[in-house]
């Protein structure tokens, strides 16, 4: 970014006047000018912010341990102590949301993280070299496809057993194809374009060309799809730990914690309502981002 | 037009295939001895390894599958629960009425809130109604549906004692199970009708209408809407297929006897014939309710048609 200053400070007119040597900041900065506009989209942002700071800073702010117990004091409702109330075994719920916090964007990033390295490699391979391999594996991502995910992440954690890991795989396997179609749809728009034939023409080889050259140009669905994705796989991965096939108890996860609270429904609301709210503040935090994220990149599909 | 049914209907084969072939693969590699998990316990070695070799757990993984494709296609027989000893197949058929009902009142909610509020936000795009049913679309969406089904329980059954929170044979039973399975397919649908309506009512033939004094309302009611819901229908029927599988967090929620609770129910008594059925069948309905769509889609659009003629 150096050497952006002065364009930084004139904003707007100023992307025009940009010379040549810059245009690799251009675009993003383009893109961030367009977000930055969108309220919604900054209302996501922040949200999205506020909750990795939550869970990077956990043990500073939460008041309690994530495991504390304090026996006398079970169940209790919201109040000046608990600001949230406490659970079963009184322990403090803000605290567990707060760390839960670190859990479920820990699950969310990392299974997308595999999603998409796992899907864009297969896409990658499928779009650039076509045919025959391009064709097998694609039919394999419609196997995938034809199994629900939530259904197929129940399966794969069948398989493999509960746990934090083990989430993460399954909900990550399970949205492999969306990757895998996004990635070899931009590259095959991509692969015949002048740049990557003058790039081949200079020698560059099939890896350095997919690397450098196609995967950078087709960034923004999966940046887009990564985002809704990350929302979509803390959902998922709460839905399995609330069925109880997830993360296991202490672990302070969301899902988890509202599996315990449907127990003590009747006469302590709070205890299910709270971790609850959690997720659903995240998830929406992130769709907004995403749908802004959407709009920004691509300004065309903008209704 | 039947060719392309047809070639379809071919293609299914391959992907059933694929998909039997991940399922049991799955579950071989789920830990755990299956004849073990079948006499329990306290079960003499000898007699678990008898059973081994009597179900040819001992064979090699590629024919262990050949056996059960060969069983499932010939016999139409999936195995037997480890847990009631009862066909696989009809474990999952007594429970599939209850998963169907559910997904389609689902399906139902959605579509009466999702496509009225669509249409209306669309003729009255940046209007208060418009925002304020975006950002419930978008709340909609966003909101686990487990969390929500609880909620809606804690309000309409435990508070105000509308609605009984579990069971699924009268209409009064169904209504907070559909409305919690429905609501994240409401607010999609609403999404879809509203981008699908924006896009229509600017095109040419609206404005002609327009141009000659036709009615507005029946410009958006029969001009319009005629094929701005030519997409919304591929998402009605994509949402119902995705229902059916997902149903297992709302039949949990309100003890619905689905075939969702079924495969919970499975997996932690390690009961895997039932897991590996049930998966199959699920996917095997999804994949019949997509091919559907595709065809309707084709019926719909005579642009799709055509390519096939």
């Amino acid at each position: 970014m150096d050497g952006t200053k002065v364009d930084v400070k004139k904003s707007g007119d100023s992307l025009s006047k940009v010379p040549n040597k810059k245009r690799k900041t251009g675009p993003w900065r383009d893109v961030w000018q367009r977000l930055k506009k969108n309220k919604m989209a900054m209302f996501g942002l922040v949200v999205i912010g506020l909750l990795v700071f939550a869970a990077l800073f956990a043990e500073q702010i939460a008041p309690y341990g994530f495991d504390d117990q304090n026996l006398q004091d079970r169940l209790l409702s919201p109040n000046s102590q608990y600001l949230l109330g406490t659970d079963n075994f009184g322990r403090d719920i803000f605290s567990r949301i707060i760390f839960g916090a670190r859990i479920s964007l820990q699950v969310g990033f990392i299974a997308v993280g595999i999603s998409a390295i796992v899907g864009g490699a297969f896409g990658a391979i499928a779009g650039y070299y076509g045919g025959k391999l391009d064709n097998f594996i694609m039919r394999v991502m419609d196997v995938l496809l034809a199994i629900p995910g939530i259904l197929l992440a129940i399966s794969i954690v069948a398989a493999l057993g509960p746990g934090l890991v083990n989430v993460m795989i399954a909900v990550g396997i399970g949205s492999v194809p969306q990757y895998a179609r996004i990635v070899r749809a931009s590259i095959l728009s991509i692969r015949d374009q002048e740049f990557v034939e003058a790039a081949r023409a200079v020698g560059a080889n099939d890896f350095r060309i997919i690397m450098k050259h196609i995967i950078p140009n087709s960034l923004a669905p999966i940046i887009v799809q990564a985002t809704l994705g990350v929302a979509s796989a803390i959902l998922s991965a709460a839905g399995l730990s609330f069925i109880g096939l997830g993360i296991q108890p202490p672990t302070p996860e969301w899902g988890a914690m509202l599996s315990t609270g449907r127990d003590y429904l009747r006469d302590h609301w709070h205890v299910a309502t709270f971790p609850g709210l959690a997720i659903m503040i995240t998830i929406f935090g992130l769709n907004l981002l995403g749908d802004g994220l959407r709009d920004a990149l691509d300004p065309r599909l903008k209704n | 037009m039947h060719k392309y049914i047809f070639k379809r209907i071919i293609m299914l084969i391959p992907v059933i295939l694929g998909v039997s072939f991940i399922v049991f693969t799955l579950m071989y590699l789920t830990p755990g001895d299956p004849a073990r998990i079948m006499l329990g316990e306290s079960a003499p070695e000898e007699d678990v390894i008898r059973l081994q070799e009597e179900m040819g757990l001992n064979d090699p993984f590629l024919v262990q599958y050949g056996r059960y494709v060969r069983d499932a296609v010939v016999y139409q027989d999936l195995g037997r629960s480890y847990t009631s000893n009862r066909p696989v197949f009809t474990e999952i058929i007594t429970r599939f009425p209850a998963t169907f009902k559910l997904a389609a009142t689902g399906v139902a909610v959605a579509i009466a809130v999702g496509i009225p509020t669509g249409i209306i936000s669309a003729t009255k795009q940046y209007s208060l109604f418009d925002s304020v049913s975006m950002v419930a679309a978008l709340i909609g969406v966003s909101m686990p549906n487990f969390w929500q089904g609880l909620m809606m329980i804690l309000l309409f059954s435990v508070n105000l004692g509308w609605f009984p929170s579990s069971g699924y044979n009268t209409v009064s039973h169904m209504i907070l199970p559909a409305i919690t399975i429905g609501t994240s397919s409401a607010a999609i649908i609403t999404r879809m009708t509203r981008s699908s309506m924006l896009e229509v009512i600017r095109q040419d033939y609206i404005r002609t209408a327009r141009a000659k004094g036709q009615n507005e309302t029946i410009i958006t009611l029969k001009h319009a809407l005629k094929n701005a819901l030519i997409p919304v229908v591929t998402v009605i029927g994509l949402q119902f297929g995705y229902l059916l599988g997902g149903a297992v967090l709302t039949e949990s929620i309100f003890s619905i006897p689905g075939v969702g609770r079924l495969m919970v129910d499975s997996i932690k008594s390690r009961d895997f014939p039932v897991v590996q059925g049930g998966v199959l069948f699920i996917a095997i309905t999804f994949t019949i309710v997509n091919l559907f769509v595709d065809i309707l889609y084709a019926f719909l659009d005579p642009r799709i048609k055509s390519q096939y003629q």
